[in-house]
Formats: structure tokens, C-alpha cells, sequence
């Protein structure tokens, strides 16, 4: 479901480039193109910025639009996908502000919890832990574990380790710097790690005893 | 390596940007320490979980009816 983009070289040209071209010389049909290759991960980001299914449709339709609108805008310096991604996540932001009348709404969200930035559940998993659930109920789980994740790190992790993102690219979306985006990722991961440990882990008496234990260096060598 | 300096790392572990050489030290301390193993595992496979799972699929009917909205947008902005 991710995209990874191949690394263009320095001589090779992302595929994307000479649609953008065409869709600056008017050929609307490469445009519809674009659209059809990047609408579903636009739509995800969107839902897990808004939460909300009709806000994604929105963010969804108002991105492409406006990326059709400012294509001259386009510099070309960054992939055509990254900058449709930071349409898109603006466009979020701003459909927030207006379901909260008004309220700022940032990437600074709540990152300065600790929560999770430490490990303190040792179970370990077993093999395939997602066969044990059927897809709808995997499906809530998920949802439920990446809801409850401050918004500054779900979208870190969304852009980078869902949609593939590299960290530069994900510092250049949302305008943080790449430590930021590395220590989001961090917790973000951890944070998600521990929440699925409830749903996954094998609770073997030593095991759950190691996970009641505080966390941090308990288990140094 | 303790398992702060691991858990500071862990990041770059998962990522597979680490020095050849710090890749030794890892190792060793892996070999001794249940728990980073775990945590490395099921990080791993976390990572792993999202990105293969559509947790917010979107029905083809409606991604139909969004893409045709989308373009008639489009060519009336035109």
C-alpha cells in the first residue's frame, strides 16, 4: 500500500516531471493521470490528520485542485508528490482550525508528552501476531493504536513510515527540521510499539513479570 | 552499549543507516539483551504492520465519484 519512490538519479528524470509538462501545456488527460497514481495516499493522509471521513474527501478534492490551480508554482526542485503532500497536510491543518472555530492548530501538538518514549512492555510477539484477528478487527486495531498517538508524531510517522517518505522529505513537508522529524519518529514508533504489545504480546509469566517492571535500563547487561 | 545508547539509536538500526563498525557493538549487546531484541523485533514489525494494512480503505464507488469531482473541478478552473 506504500508508495516508495525509486531515487531518481541526477540524469534520470522522475516520470512525474514530464506529466506535470504536459499538464502546464494543457493536456488535462496527463493531469487525471497524477491524480489516479497519488488520490488514495493523499486520502489517507488526510483521514489521519482530520479523523474525520468526510474532512479526507474535502482535503482530498481541494488538494488536487489547488495544485492544479499553482502547477506553475512548481519548481521542480522537490518531487511533484512531496509537494502535493504538503498541499494536502496544509489543507488538513485547515479544515482542523475550522471544525475547532478558529483554535490554532499545529504540528507542535502535545509532542512534549513522554509518554512512551521509554519501553516498558518486554513481551515479546508471536510469530504473525495479525493472523489471530480477523482484517476489520486488525483494521480497528490499528486505527485505534495510531489514534491515540499525539498529532505531531501520527503524521511523522504517516508520511515516513507509511507513505514512504524519506526524513528529509517529511522535515520539508511539515516545515520541521530533521532532528525534529527523527525524534517524532522515534516516539512515534515506540509509542505504537507498546500500544500493539497490549493486542500482540505472548504473556508468558516472566515475560508479563519483565513487563510490569519499570522501563529504561533495567534490562542492561 | 547500554540499552539507552541502543534505544538511541534504534531508529538508524531499523532504517539500516548504521556504521559498519557500530553494527558489531549492536550485535553483542543484542546477544546479551532479551529485552532490546524484543523491542527491535516488534518495532520492526510494527513498522512492518501499518505499512501493510489499509486501515482506511475508501470504496471504489466512492474514489470514482471523487476523481470524476476532482477533474470537473479541474477543467471548469481551466
Amino acid at each position: 500500500m506504500s508508495t516508495i519512490q525509486p531515487i531518481a538519479g541526477q540524469d534520470e528524470q522522475h516520470p512525474d516531471v514530464a506529466l506535470v509538462e504536459r499538464v502546464r501545456g494543457g493536456d488535462i488527460a496527463a493531469y487525471d493521470t497524477l491524480v489516479r497514481k497519488y488520490e488514495r495516499q493523499i486520502f489517507r493522509i488526510a483521514q489521519h490528520i482530520t479523523q474525520n471521513r468526510e474532512d479526507a474527501e474535502d482535503v482530498m478534492q481541494d488538494a488536487f485542485l489547488k495544485a492544479y490551480e499553482k502547477l506553475d508554482q512548481f519548481q521542480g526542485n522537490s518531487k511533484f508528490y512531496t509537494w502535493l503532500v504538503r498541499i494536502a497536510v496544509n489543507e488538513s491543518l485547515m479544515r482542523l482550525r475550522k471544525r475547532r472555530t478558529g483554535k490554532l492548530v499545529s504540528m507542535d501538538e502535545d509532542v512534549t508528552t513522554e509518554e512512551g518514549s521509554v519501553p516498558r512492555d518486554f513481551a515479546d510477539w508471536a510469530p504473525n501476531p495479525e493472523q489471530n484477528y480477523t482484517q476489520s478487527e486488525l483494521a480497528e486495531i490499528l486505527r485505534k493504536t495510531i489514534q491515540g498517538l499525539p498529532q505531531g508524531f501520527r503524521v511523522v510517522f504517516v508520511l515516513r513510515d507509511v507513505e514512504g517518505l524519506s526524513t528529509e522529505e517529511t522535515a520539508e513537508t511539515l516545515g520541521l527540521s530533521v532532528p525534529a522529524v527523527k525524534s517524532r519518529l522515534l516516539r512515534a514508533r515506540l509509542q505504537l510499539r507498546e500500544r500493539l504489545t497490549r493486542y500482540f504480546g505472548r504473556r508468558a509469566p516472566a515475560v508479563a513479570q519483565a513487563a510490569a517492571a519499570p522501563g529504561g535500563d533495567g534490562a542492561e547487561a | 552499549m547500554t540499552c539507552t545508547e541502543f534505544l538511541k539509536i534504534l531508529d538508524d538500526v531499523i532504517d539500516e543507516s548504521i556504521a559498519v563498525e557500530t553494527r558489531t557493538e549492536i550485535e553483542a549487546h543484542l546477544r546479551k539483551c532479551g529485552h532490546c531484541e524484543v523491542v527491535l523485533n516488534t518495532t520492526r514489525k510494527t513498522i512492518e504492520i501499518f505499512r501493510c494494512h489499509e486501515i482506511y480503505e475508501v470504496p471504489t464507488e466512492v474514489s470514482e465519484r471523487l476523481h470524476m469531482k476532482i477533474m470537473e473541478k479541474c477543467r471548469k478552473a481551466k
